[in-house]
């Protein structure tokens, strides 16, 4: 390792950074003798970056080189950039090291395509082999899948990796094709298909053998890219949400499109990255996963996009007034869980808490509602106060798209320009 | 003041350790004396005090109260409780003194009732003790000195190192560490067999307190692979995204002394 090493890790890095997946989550491991590393099971940063992202991986391509010619990506070999790769050795050893001083959970390894889908996959591979068997690093390994590559190195990945991905980058097939004139959505799914069926062989087996290896044991996840396209984000929840449903998925990411190319006439000009819109998607996508929230529910042909001055939440909420207001001492759980302003941690706690005596307005703030949404949709031990339904849903939409709009301007604000 | 007990002010001394606490709830129980205050020796006294009594720790009735407390609180509660002790909150006796005694006196313990002020402040303070653990283990930062001990200085708001020690020691199994509670005076060496409590003199740890290490004391790599570390999160960075506002909501800046990246 040198100065040279030092050039690769710059430039590699930054070839990287757009792919905002960054979970460590999902399995847990414990170490092996002479080995190094675990799996903790909860997701742990160890750093964030100027612009607020956590860095839990090692997020690093194995080589910038690309015979692809995607217009989104600033990979793409029509782009005169400096191209450059690890080896093997260079880069299990970088991982290693960094992970002794507890900067990194593991490797997240992608890869630029070189000759074929084939060639470069059996390259990947070599790294994370190297990793598992040479230096028995037992932390957590995400893997990138390259669409195209055979069956047969993917089920070799399938073993060594954690979690595996295939990125869709563009939420329908024709605009895909259209600026990824190599690609298409066949050979997105197929790998996908080919992971989650690794998986559940691999639970079958392990049911009647304790020692049949586990395969993609954290699962696996996707991308896709936002504004970059005119794909409406009912076109994106409901690919998200059929993507749920398959048992092996676990995280859709979602990722404000940032012009790295100039001068695409495919591509549109955006003045900056829509930074709220992705949001508002990821709060959606919470809503499906942990508040049963349908993705019909929160999009639909009249509202065909999120609303950006009011979180998902509180426009499903102001969509149906006959809902409320919910009375937190009797009602079921599910049905708390869907005021505005409580969430998975509050609605426990309350309905736990009711058995005890009725809990008033003071108890519901200590315990951690936010009574600013949730006052017009609730009723509690005091009096009922005004709710949606006296004060009408156009009322509270002023009241609260305000305040979220200042609270949306403070997360997003550009405070300075980064420099070294 | 409470009723039934002549309005008396009553104060317990005892040696602020968790054994002498537990003590003072099977005192007040044995004694039907329920103190206003629970003080160590150092704290001030107050001037009006009735009645005070000076409870020895005894490990017997310290596991009688915790037997007694393990069938009322779940196993989660009975870690909160010793989350709790550790943050070395100036409130923490009587708080953890009420538990304690709403729970014996109520038929199936009260733990779920986060109507209750005690309830809900000790589940606050279990969680914030909790998070600084957590945020310990993320941002935690090793460095390989020349005779090949990792060592971590750290200055966490309460005394978690016991809480931390097990997943390091999992972790880097083969890897002798130090991790320094440089404000405490206290640490926690592996030796890559046992995990065991250490403190260094007052002259090395005006050195310590500087947060790295003497570059001499260092291995002959350890700069190199800070310096790579350093570059990778500039490159990671997206430029069009800046927003220090979040970083720091994520990372706040008590924590930023001992990040070589920053």
């Amino acid at each position: 390792m040198n100065e040279k090493t030092l050039e690769k890790l710059k430039i590699l890095a930054d070839a990287a950074k757009y792919d905002v997946s960054c979970a460590s989550s999902g399995t847990s491991r414990n170490n092996v003798q002479g080995g190094i590393g675990t799996a903790a099971g909860w997701g742990i940063c160890h750093s964030f970056t100027p612009d607020g992202r956590c860095i839990s991986l090692f997020k690093i391509l194995l080589t910038n080189h690309c015979i692809y010619d995607c217009a989104y990506c600033g990979n793409r070999r029509s782009n005169d950039v400096k191209r450059t790769a690890f080896t093997a050795e260079e880069l299990a050893e970088l991982t290693v090291e960094f992970y002794r001083r507890n900067y990194i959970e593991g490797l997240f390894l992608s890869s630029g395509v070189i000759r074929n889908p084939d060639y470069t996959m059996e390259r990947m591979v070599r790294v994370v082999k190297l990793l598992r068997e040479v230096y028995r690093f037992n932390g957590y390994i995400h893997m990138k899948t390259i669409p195209g590559a055979s069956n047969e190195l993917i089920a070799q990945a399938g073993v060594l990796a954690d979690r595996m991905s295939v990125n869709l980058e563009i939420p329908s097939e024709q605009n895909l094709k259209l600026l990824a004139p190599e690609k298409d959505y066949p050979s997105v799914f197929a790998p996908m298909r080919f992971i989650q069926q690794g998986m559940l062989e691999s639970a079958e087996d392990r049911k009647k053998f304790r020692s049949a290896p586990k395969f993609v044991p954290a699962g696996q996840s996707t991308q896709v890219i936002i504004g970059a396209t005119p794909d409406n984000d009912k076109q994106i929840l409901s690919l998200a949400s059929a993507l749920y449903k398959r048992p092996s998925f676990k995280r859709v990411y979602y990722s404000g499109y940032i012009p790295v190319n100039t001068g695409d006439s495919r591509l549109p000009v955006l003045a900056k990255p829509p930074l709220v819109r992705e949001n508002r998607l990821y709060q959606a996508d919470w809503l499906m996963r942990f508040y049963d929230f349908k993705a019909g529910e929160l999009v639909d042909d009249l509202h065909p996009d999120l609303d950006l001055d009011i979180d998902p939440k509180m426009g499903w909420a102001l969509r149906h007034p006959e809902f409320f207001p919910v009375d937190v001492n009797t009602a079921p759980y599910e049905m708390i869980l869907r005021v505005p302003g409580i969430g998975v941690k509050s609605a426990g706690l309350i309905v736990t808490s009711r058995h005890y005596g009725r809990l008033n307005s003071a108890q519901l703030k200590k315990i951690g509602v936010v009574m600013k949404r949730a006052q017009y949709f609730i009723v509690c031990r005091e009096l009922p106060m005004q709710t949606v339904n006296e004060l009408t849903p156009q009322y509270v939409r002023r009241q609260v798209s305000q305040k979220q709009k200042k609270a949306t301007a403070e997360l997003l604000q550009y405070a300075i320009e980064w420099g070294e | 003041m409470e009723e039934g007990e002549n309005n008396k002010m009553i104060v317990f001394v005892y040696d602020k350790t968790l054994d002498g606490l537990l003590s003072c709830v099977f005192f007040a129980y044995e004694q039907k004396k329920f103190p206003e205050l629970i003080l160590s020796e150092s704290d001030p006294k107050p001037l009006f005090a009735d009645e005070r009594y000076y409870v020895i720790a005894e490990k017997e009735k310290s596991i009688r109260v915790w037997k007694a407390l393990e069938k009322k609180l779940s196993k989660f509660a009975q870690n909160m409780v010793l989350s709790v002790w550790l943050s070395e909150l100036p409130e923490t006796a009587m708080l953890l003194f009420r538990y304690i005694r709403k729970n014996i006196d109520h038929p199936q313990g009260i733990e779920m009732n986060f109507g209750d002020d005690d309830v809900l402040r000790i589940k606050d303070i279990a969680q914030k003790v909790g998070t600084d653990a957590r945020k310990l283990i993320q941002f935690i930062r090793f460095q390989e000195t020349a005779d090949g001990i990792w060592f971590a200085p750290v200055s966490p708001r309460y005394n978690v190192l016991s809480l931390i020690a097990p997943h390091f020691r999992s972790r880097y199994a083969g890897q002798p560490w130090i991790i320094y509670d440089t404000m405490r005076n206290t640490g926690l060496y592996y030796d890559t067999r046992r995990v065991q409590e250490i403190s260094f003199a007052q002259e090395d740890l005006a050195e310590l307190k500087s947060d790295r290490l003497d570059t001499g004391k260092l291995s002959d790599e350890e700069a190199f692979f800070q310096k790579m570390w350093k570059e990778y999160f500039q490159s990671i960075t997206i430029k069009e995204r800046i927003n220090l506002k979040l970083q720091r909501q994520y990372m706040p800046k008590r924590y930023w002394k001992y990040l070589p990246e920053i």
